[in-house]
């Protein structure tokens, strides 16, 4: 069915769905770029809190970090009172991004063009020749009388922390950071972020030629990790008896994949992957050297996908963020900032960058996701009148106690669904 | 200009012969020789210029003896599902910043170019190498291979051993 074009052709005007369900995801979700630039819009600049970074990223008053809300350059700042405060990075005099540096520590922020300047909270202070120049007894040039700088700041953003985590939103009538991510996610965001002071592992960065959205799919998609992902298989970290449940927030944009490794019987009695060695042994077991921390509270793995722009990573005892930074319909920055806490031992510390080698760019288990999304997107371009099936566990959308299913993706797309088609 | 060392002239040879090596052994596509070129307690990281230079312990990859090596090696041939792809490295000449009779301290640059399936090719990866070599029984070995790179956004993924 659909596997020809039907009245549209090959390349529709616009998005089309086989049913009020979203079960089977038309192609077009990912190939559009106009339909980019509304998904921007309705995600990115309005009502979504935005993950911005970790408040370890930026220590010292004057600290800052640039970075992106979807694809709008900002800067995250600490001021001098010790608050944290989001500006975007466009002058407010003739619109040039002036900070180029990725982070450092300013006093001020001074656009290099025209040399205006900024206090680290975005108000403009100075605005060379402002008053006109004085030559042969009379004032030259000036800004008009009425100039006032208070009108002239950087634009400010929203900011919430929780945990030391920082989100910021262009949008300042949103609701609360805690509103918006609803009392089940809260409670796993809580469990990693539970007032601990982070420290700063290290980043990685990757550029992933897909679409966003498969980045968070990807996340929320647990039938693939126990096939795509032989190492994991390989190597026991993956087991079909690994306890698990799927849970999302009232409006399913966000979600939580939980589980709990089997420990039972041996795992070829449990798995169904043919390429399965039980007799495969590392050569070095210290990649799985784990380790259980006392504030995991049981399950020894939670990835939790925040719409739009961030999966928070703990698979045993590696740790992470993950910003998902959009450029264009066709493309994204995938950032990894892995962290730690102060009260790490340094063996805890080493277990952590040991097994960060399973996941980023080369990772053994993440390595596959990068490649897998972007032969998803060469498929879509393709054929955008077709779409996807996602019908593993039925066509309904509700959390489960299991991992055989695509419910996740489904409520993902019932939320993109009811936010993209609405009128307004 | 640094000051150079004093060397023998065999030693400097022998070290621009393991460069060679290494790269031809890289990008033949027969990952097990790979591990070879290290002596058991070695250490192999890529790094991201970003946290060198930052003091973040993070590394793309980061293993800590041979064994972790031929975990690699394995898992390139045997679970890492990725497109394939040629690689091909340019090293340039070995910079020896410390010479003592059976250890050197050497680094040099290099750029790896990726091949896709008719694509084009493309610069990968770029950057250099910071290396502890020791003599062996078997001939020079790296002690020690941190790549640091200089490329900002890793283009998807890194399979293969820089």
């Amino acid at each position: 069915m659909s596997t020809s074009p039907e009245s549209g052709g090959t390349f529709p005007q616009r998005i089309r769905w086989e049913s009020e369900g979203t079960s089977r995801i038309p192609f077009m979700a990912y190939t559009d770029a106009e339909q980019h630039k509304k998904e921007l819009e309705r995600f990115f600049y309005t009502k979504h809190w935005n993950y911005v970074g970790l408040e370890a990223e930026v220590p010292n008053a004057g600290d800052y970090k640039r970075t992106v809300v979807g694809e709008r350059s900002v800067i995250m700042v600490r001021d001098a009172e010790g608050g944290i405060g989001v500006v975007e990075n466009v002058c407010a005099h003739r619109g040039m991004q002036f900070c180029r540096e990725r982070h450092g520590n300013r006093k001020e922020f001074v656009c290099p063009y025209h040399q205006w300047s900024y206090t680290l909270k975005g108000d403009l202070q100075g605005v060379p020749f402002r008053r006109g120049v004085k030559q042969d007894g009379k004032v030259n040039g000036g800004m008009p009388a009425d100039f006032k700088t208070t009108d002239h700041g950087l634009n400010k953003l929203k900011v919430a922390t929780r945990g030391g985590v920082v989100f910021a939103s262009f949008d300042h009538g949103i609701e609360s950071l805690e509103e918006f991510l609803g009392p089940t996610i809260l409670g796993y965001f809580d469990r990693l972020f539970n007032g601990r002071k982070l420290t700063i592992l290290g980043y990685n960065r990757q550029r992933i030629p897909g679409n966003w959205k498969l980045m968070q799919e990807n996340i929320k998609d647990p039938y693939h990790p126990g096939l795509l992902h032989t190492w994991f298989v390989t190597f026991g970290l993956w087991r079909a008896d690994n306890k698990s449940e799927l849970k999302m927030d009232a409006r399913h944009r966000h979600a939580a994949m939980i589980s709990t490794r089997g420990q039972s019987g041996k795992a070829e009695q449990v798995t169904q992957v043919s390429s399965f060695k039980e007799s495969m042994q590392l050569h070095d077991s210290r990649f799985l050297d784990i380790v259980p921390e006392p504030w995991w509270e049981g399950p020894t793995a939670v990835m939790m996908t925040l719409f739009p722009s961030v999966i928070l990573q703990q698979q045993v005892n590696s740790v992470s963020t993950r910003h998902i930074q959009p450029d264009g319909h066709g493309a994204f920055d995938f950032v990894w900032t892995h962290f730690g806490f102060e009260d790490d031992t340094d063996e805890m510390t080493q277990r952590r960058l040991r097994q960060a080698n399973l996941f980023g760019p080369a990772g053994f288990v993440s390595a596959d996701d990068g490649e897998v999304i972007e032969f998803s997107q060469q498929g879509f371009e393709q054929k955008p009148f077709h779409r996807t099936l996602a019908e593993l566990g039925g066509r309904e959308v509700g959390d489960t106690d299991h991992m055989v299913t695509e419910t996740l993706i489904r409520g993902m797309y019932q939320y993109w669904r009811e936010v993209m088609e609405d009128p307004a | 200009m640094s000051t150079a060392p004093a060397i023998r002239f065999e030693d400097h040879l022998a070290i621009s012969r393991l460069y060679a090596d290494y790269a031809q052994a890289v990008d033949s596509g027969d990952w097990d020789l790979w591990p070879e070129f290290f002596i058991e307690d070695c250490v192999y990281k890529l790094i991201p210029r970003e946290n060198h230079e930052r003091g973040f312990p993070l590394a793309t990859l980061s293993f800590e003896s041979k064994g972790m090596l031929k975990d690699r090696a394995y898992g390139i041939k045997e679970t890492l599902f990725h497109d394939p792809y040629y690689q091909r490295h340019v090293v340039g000449a070995p910079l020896v910043h410390k010479a003592e009779a059976d250890r050197f301290e050497v680094e040099a640059n290099y750029a790896v170019f990726r091949t896709k399936l008719s694509k084009d090719s493309t610069v990968f990866n770029v950057g250099r190498y910071i290396d502890v070599i020791v003599r062996t029984s078997e001939g020079l070995k790296f002690a020690s291979r941190l790549c640091v790179y200089d490329s900002e956004m890793i283009p998807n993924s890194i399979i293969y051993p820089i």
